[in-house]
């Protein structure tokens, strides 16, 4: 086998026990907000709940809204299949992330937070509760003002996404909405807000600890820093580990596959599957002039091997869809379905193999047309599935 | 007053009586009573000033805020992919076997209910299943009769 360029980088922030969160909050306030936000972009930090915003210009631009209410919510909503990694931060390292939602808040000028929980993680709000209560003492006794309230969700994978989350805390259908505006300007309660993922707030702590340097270290250009990865499927040590951005799929697959990976799919049901002739052109990272494919992902890498019929699981990542479809818009509402129904039929020989390619342009509306990411994404795992195991779709 | 009325009365003095306060309402009759009534949805809609149909339409929107009776516990089995692909159909089967009961039933004397549920985030630990708020992982239908024995105890 030819060496790779690239290796496997573990890395050990986010789960690093920095009990020293109060000393760092304290020298982390008293910085100007400017510096603060120069230093989040000179880290090149991105969103790590897959849709890789620059979290520095994030910040930027809701501290320059004239709003006269802000927010800053902690997006703990993690549905996407085969994601883990932010309960484990919930559960282990809730300090982090509370402090970066102070430390956020402080730099847009907003005093109150929320954690939107999924209601699949329940069971966290105790002890989650019980953070937050020491968290606010502590703030309250340095003068810094600044509140933190858990929003429950109940059983919707579509509330992850950012407006549809502003929806359900406005006790609405969670629709998303037309963006523009984004965020930044018309959040919750149309007030400006930063919205995080759980991950990308605990990096923050890192970067706020370690100097924006540190960070900006690991990983590769246009893909800095390390970033949690959920392990599973046909793997012999399913998990979560910190690994450094842009190394090679066929590295990980090196370390994680058990010797008979077939395909790996990258950033859950509305990723890309990735076939092993693939992997060794194949990086994980954000979209950047690398060499070969770099694909983003909020960390989910599930492995199937050659016991597993694609076919399988692509009916599977559809009926999650056509389920989780919000309703509001037609290409995804009836994109979901016709998909589902489309590869049963194929399967069946009720359709000709032909018909696979009209579901491939039906795809290709919903990526055009479907309101957001959900209805947008399909198209990401459905074609590279029925392109790259097309045997296996037909009768 | 009926007991109901006193819990929703209850839930929006503590939650506050705007339409933003709706989902941790619904939840709370939802813990209570484990499913969500016309009579409870139009008591809420009345209480908070809203329309039934928009208290309807929200709650009808969440996978969690049931609208139909269920048992005292809540069987939820993950049917997403790796769980679906470590043996969640043995799981299905050993609880239906064990409880006799269908999915999406209550068992007659209104005990346990049993539904699936899309991608609990345990993927690593695969299969798993919820019972009410409780996360039960790496199940083997050896496992799950010996959960379910604990629940026949309560």
């Amino acid at each position: 086998m030819v060496a790779s360029s690239y290796q496997l980088k573990r890395a050990d922030f986010i789960f690093k026990n920095d009990n020293d969160w109060e000393r760092i909050l304290d020298k982390t306030l008293k910085r100007p907000p400017q510096e603060l936000i120069n230093e989040l972009m000179s880290s090149e930090l991105k969103g790590r709940g897959g849709a890789g915003f620059p979290t520095g210009l994030k910040w930027k631009l809701t501290a320059e809204d004239p709003s006269d209410e802000k927010f800053v919510i902690c997006n703990a909503d993690e549905g996407e299949p085969g994601t883990f990694k932010d309960r484990e931060i919930l559960s282990k390292v809730p300090y982090k992330v509370l402090m970066a939602m102070a430390v956020c808040g402080y730099v847009i000028g907003s005093s109150k937070g929320y954690i939107y929980l999924r209601g699949e993680y329940k069971f966290l709000v105790p002890e989650l509760n019980k953070a937050i209560q020491e968290f606010e003492y502590y703030c309250k006794e340095v003068g810094h003002d600044f509140s933190i309230q858990i929003f429950l969700g109940s059983g919707a994978y579509i509330c992850g996404e950012e407006t549809a989350l502003f929806e359900s805390m406005e006790g609405k259908r969670g629709e998303p909405r037309n963006k523009p505006p984004y965020p930044t300007s018309n959040g919750y309660l149309g007030k400006a807000t930063v919205v995080n993922n759980v991950e990308t707030l605990a990096h923050t702590f890192t970067i706020f600890k370690y100097g924006a340097k540190k960070f900006y270290d690991l990983g590769v250009q246009y893909s800095r820093g390390s970033k949690l990865f959920s392990v599973s499927g046909d793997t012999p040590k399913p998990g979560i580990y910190e690994l450094e951005l842009g190394m090679s799929l066929q590295d990980f697959v090196h370390e994680f596959g058990d010797g008979d990976t077939k395909a790996v799919q990258v950033g859950g049901a509305s990723g890309f599957l990735v076939p092993r002739k693939r992997f060794d052109k194949t990086t994980i990272g954000y979209r950047g002039k690398l060499t070969g494919i770099s694909l983003p992902t909020g960390g989910s890498m599930m492995l199937y091997n050659s016991s597993r019929s694609m076919y399988n699981v692509l009916d599977n990542y559809l009926e999650f869809f056509r389920e989780e479809s919000c309703g509001q818009c037609t290409p995804c509402r009836v994109g979901c379905q016709q998909l589902h129904s489309g590869i049963k039929a194929v399967k069946r020989g009720e359709k000709p193999a032909q018909y696979l390619d009209k579901l491939l342009k039906l795809t290709e509306t919903m990526q055009l047309t479907a309101k957001c990411g959900l209805g947008q994404s399909v198209a990401n795992s459905f074609s590279s599935i029925v392109e790259n195991f097309r045997e296996e779709m037909i009768y | 007053m009926t007991p109901i009325h006193d819990l929703i009365k209850k839930l929006a003095n503590e939650h506050g009586r705007n339409r933003r306060n709706l989902l941790p309402i619904l939840q709370g009759v939802v813990e209570q009573e484990k499913y969500l009534s016309e009579h409870s949805m139009i008591e809420i809609a009345r209480e908070l000033n809203l329309s039934a149909a928009d208290v309807y339409g929200t709650a009808t929107f969440y996978s969690f805020l049931e609208h139909q009776k269920m048992g005292t516990y809540i069987i939820r089995v993950c049917k997403t992919i790796t769980c679906s692909m470590k043996g969640k159909n043995q799981i299905l089967l050993t609880i239906q076997d064990m409880l006799k009961v269908g999915l999406g039933e209550t068992t007659s004397d209104g005990k346990f209910s049993l539904l699936q549920t899309n991608c609990l985030g345990w993927c690593h630990k695969a299969p798993a299943m919820l019972i009410n708020n409780e996360v039960y992982t790496e199940l083997t239908p050896e496992s799950v009769r010996e959960i379910l024995s604990q629940y026949l105890k309560k």
